[in-house]
C-alpha cells in the first residue's frame, strides 16, 4: 500500500447555532492512500459534506488531526491553506459554483490565475482541459448558455486544470441525468486511471460501485469501510 | 496574482456590473460636483464684495452723517441727516488740524434725469471737488476731469460714468457733447473708466460727476450740506491716525463727544468686515449644503458597495476555494473600489468645473473654484468608496471558504 495522502484521527465537527450545538462528525479515523478512488455514502444529514469540506480545507474541524500528505493542516496559515487548495486539490461541487459573468474558459483558468501561471499559458491549458471534458466548442459560452451537464463538465475541467493530486467531488452527478452522469463518471474514471486520488460523495449505488472503496457514514461516524468489486481491477 | 493582473480583473469587474458601477459613480459625481459648485458660489460672492470694496479706493475713510453706535455697522441712512457740511470737509483738509490726511472729497448726490438729445436717463448726479478722482482711485478713458478754476466758477461741465455714457450716447464720443440736467446745458468733458468692480450694474459706473458748486446751482440749494466726505489717508500706515484726527476734529466742530457722534466713519476694512460677517452666514449655509450632498453621495456609495460585496460573498468563497488568499481578495476589491472612486471623482470634478463656466452667466453670480474643497471632496469620496468596498470584502475574505460559499 502506498503512502496515505489523507490521514484523519478523531475528527469532530460541532456546529453551533445560538445555544444549540450539533455534532455533525463524532470522531472520524481513516486513511486514504494516493491513487485510491473512494466513494463516501450514507443517509442524508449523516455528515458526508461536512467531512468533504474538511478534507478540502474549506472548513476547520472542531477537534482531531488531519494530515494532508504528512502535513498537519491545523498548523497552516491562511496563505498556506490557499496554496494547498490551489495546488493539491480540485473541487467539483454539487451546485457547480461557476462565475456567471465569465465564459467557460475564464472559469476554468481561475485556479491558474491564483497559481501565478502567465496569461497565454493559462488560456492554452484551460482550452486543453475543456477539450478533455468534450467542450472544445463551448469555451466562449457563459455558464448560463450551457446545460447542467455541460456546466458540471466545465467544473470538472476547472478541477483538473491544475493537475491536482486529489479530486474531491460532492455529489457531482446529483443534478444530472443518466447520460451526463455517465459522462462525468467516465471522466473521473479516466482521472483515476491517470493516478489521481478521488473522493466522491454519492447517493447512488451504481455510482458508488465504480469506486474502489466505499466509506459508509451515518450519524457522523464511519459504520463500514469496504473495498468494492472493482477494487481488484483498478487499484 | 500581480498588480497588472489585478488591475485588469478590476476593470473587468467594473465593466461586468455596468449599472451598479454607474450608480456608484453617480453618487460620487453628484457629491463632488455639488461641493465644488456650492463652495465656489460662497467664495465667488465673497470675492465679488471684496472687489467692490477694493474699487472704492485705497487708504479710504468714508464719513457719513448719522450715528453708528451699534457694532453691526452703519445705521441712520445716508442722506437722512444733514449734519455734514462743506466746511467740515474744508476743516479736515487743513494740514495742521489733520496732518495724516492727504486729500478730501466732499460729495453731494441726487438722483436726476439727464438728457442728451432725445435720450433720457436717470442717474445719480454727484457734486464733488477736484480731488475726488484720486481719492476714489478712478481714472478716465477719455477727456479730462474738471479743474480747480471750473470748481471755483461753477462751470457747466460734467464727467460721465462709463455706463451712463453708453446709455446716453450709443455711438460716437460723448466728450464735447452737451447734456441737459435740470434744464441746464452741461458740456461733457470726460468719461470715467469702469470702477473695476465685478458687479456689472454697479452705481460706481452709472453716475454724472459735476463740480460741487455746479451741483448746488442745479438743485437750487444754498445749504452747505454734503452727503458723504471721502478722506484719503497719507498712507495705509497712517489710516488709523487719520481716523482719530477726523473723528476728534468733527466731534469738536459739532460740539459732541465721540461716543454720541452725529456722524460715522467707516474704513474699507470695516466695510470688508461687515460684508464678511454677512457672507459668513452664506458660506456656513453653503458649506453645510455641500457637506450634506457629499454625505448623501457617500451614503449612496456605501450602500452600493456594501450590497455589491454582500451579493459577491459566494464569489469570494469560490475564489478562496480555488486558491485565492485573503490579501488577493482584499486587493481585488480595493482596486475595484478605487477605480470607481477615481472615475467618479474625475467626472465629478469635470462636471463641477464645467458648471463653474456655464452657470455664472446664467444666474449672474461668480463662481470661484476652490482647490482645497475639490481635493477634500475627492478624498472623502475615495475614502468612502474604498472603505465601504474593502472593509466588508476583507471581512468576507476571512470567512472559511465554506461559510462564504454557503452565504445567502
Ligand atoms: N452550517 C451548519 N450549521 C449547523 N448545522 C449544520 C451546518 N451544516 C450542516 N449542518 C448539519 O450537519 C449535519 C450534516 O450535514 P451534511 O451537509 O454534512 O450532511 P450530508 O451527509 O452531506 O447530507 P446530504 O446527503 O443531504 O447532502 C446535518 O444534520 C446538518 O443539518
Ligand atoms: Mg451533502
Amino acid at each position: 500500500m502506498s503512502e496515505p495522502i489523507i490521514q484523519l484521527d478523531g475528527i469532530r465537527k460541532t456546529y453551533r447555532s445560538g445555544t444549540l450545538e450539533f455534532e455533525a462528525l463524532c470522531g472520524i479515523d481513516t486513511a486514504i492512500s494516493e491513487g485510491e478512488y473512494v466513494a463516501v455514502v450514507g443517509p442524508s444529514g449523516s455528515g458526508k459534506s461536512t467531512l468533504m469540506n474538511i478534507l478540502g480545507c474549506l472548513d476547520n474541524p472542531t477537534a482531531g488531526s488531519y494530515l494532508l500528505a504528512g502535513e498537519d493542516v491545523s498548523t497552516m496559515t491562511e496563505a498556506q491553506l490557499a496554496e494547498v487548495r490551489n495546488r493539491r486539490i480540485g473541487f467539483v461541487f454539487q451546485q457547480f459554483n461557476l462565475l456567471a459573468s465569465l465564459p467557460a474558459w475564464r472559469n476554468v483558468e481561475l485556479p491558474l490565475v491564483y497559481a501565478g501561471v502567465p496569461r497565454h499559458v493559462r488560456r492554452e491549458r484551460a482550452v486543453a482541459a475543456l477539450t478533455r471534458v468534450g467542450l472544445a466548442d463551448r469555451t466562449e459560452n457563459r455558464p448560463g448558455e450551457l446545460s447542467g451537464g455541460q456546466q458540471q463538465r466545465v467544473a470538472v475541467a476547472r478541477a483538473l486544470v491544475t493537475e491536482p493530486a486529489m479530486i474531491l467531488a460532492d455529489e457531482p452527478t446529483g443534478n444530472l441525468d443518466s447520460r451526463s452522469t455517465a459522462d462525468v463518471l467516465d471522466l473521473l474514471d479516466e482521472l483515476h486511471d491517470a493516478g489521481r486520488t478521488i473522493v466522491l460523495i454519492t447517493h447512488e449505488k451504481d455510482v458508488a460501485e465504480r469506486a474502489g472503496r466505499n466509506l459508509v457514514i451515518s450519524d457522523g461516524q464511519i459504520t463500514s469501510d469496504n473495498p468494492t468489486a472493482r477494487a481488484g481491477v483498478s487499484a | 496574482m500581480n498588480w497588472a493582473e489585478t488591475l485588469r480583473a478590476g476593470a473587468e469587474a467594473v465593466r461586468a456590473h455596468r449599472m451598479r458601477s454607474l450608480l456608484t459613480m453617480l453618487g460620487i459625481v453628484i457629491g463632488i460636483a455639488s461641493v465644488i459648485l456650492t463652495v465656489g458660489f460662497g467664495q465667488g460672492a465673497q470675492d465679488k464684495v471684496r472687489d467692490q470694496i477694493d474699487a472704492l479706493g485705497s487708504n479710504l475713510l468714508i464719513v457719513s452723517p448719522g450715528s453708528s453706535t451699534d457694532s453691526g455697522g452703519m445705521r441712520g441712512g445716508f442722506g437722512s441727516a444733514t449734519t455734514l457740511t462743506l466746511d467740515d470737509a474744508t476743516a479736515i483738509a487743513d494740514r495742521t488740524a489733520a496732518p495724516d490726511v492727504s486729500r478730501v472729497a466732499p460729495t453731494t448726490s441726487t438722483s436726476t434725469a439727464v438728457t442728451a438729445g432725445e435720450t433720457n436717463w436717470t442717474t445719480s448726479v454727484v457734486g464733488t471737488t477736484t480731488d475726488w478722482l484720486d481719492v476714489r482711485a478712478r481714472t478716465l478713458t477719455s477727456g479730462r476731469f474738471f479743474t480747480d478754476d471750473e470748481l471755483a466758477s461753477g462751470a457747466k461741465v460734467v464727467v460721465l460714468g462709463p455706463d451712463t455714457a453708453s446709455e446716453l450716447f450709443s455711438f460716437g464720443s460723448p466728450v464735447g457733447q452737451t447734456v441737459s440736467i435740470g434744464g441746464q446745458q452741461l458740456t461733457v468733458i470726460g468719461v470715467l473708466d469702469s470702477s473695476g468692480s465685478s458687479d456689472s450694474g454697479s452705481t460706481e459706473d452709472d453716475q454724472a460727476v459735476v463740480p460741487i458748486s455746479t451741483a448746488k446751482a442745479l438743485s437750487g440749494s444754498t445749504s452747505g450740506a454734503v452727503s458723504t466726505i471721502y478722506v484719503e489717508a497719507a498712507s495705509s500706515g497712517t489710516l488709523s491716525a487719520a481716523y482719530q484726527e477726523v473723528q476728534s476734529l468733527l466731534a469738536t466742530r459739532h460740539g459732541v463727544t465721540t461716543a454720541e457722534a452725529d456722524f460715522s466713519i467707516s474704513t474699507q476694512e470695516s466695510l470688508v468686515e461687515t460684508a464678511n460677517s454677512t457672507n459668513k452666514t452664506l458660506t456656513v449655509l453653503l458649506t453645510g449644503i455641500a457637506a450634506i450632498s457629499l454625505l448623501v453621495g457617500g451614503v449612496g456609495v456605501m450602500n452600493i458597495m456594501l450590497v455589491s460585496v454582500t451579493e459577491r460573498i459566494r464569489e469570494i468563497g469560490l475564489r478562496k476555494a480555488l486558491g485565492a488568499t485573503p490579501s488577493v481578495i482584499g486587493r481585488q476589491f480595493l482596486v475595484e473600489a478605487s477605480m470607481l472612486g477615481l472615475a467618479g471623482g474625475v467626472v465629478g470634478i469635470l462636471v463641477g468645473v464645467v458648471g463653474s463656466w456655464v452657470l455664472p452667466p446664467l444666474i449672474d453670480q461668480p463662481v470661484t473654484l476652490s482647490l482645497l474643497a475639490t481635493v477634500a471632496a475627492l478624498l472623502t469620496a475615495l475614502a468612502l468608496g474604498v472603505g465601504f468596498g474593502v472593509y466588508p470584502a476583507s471581512r468576507a475574505a476571512r470567512l472559511t471558504p465554506i461559510d462564504a460559499l454557503r452565504s445567502e
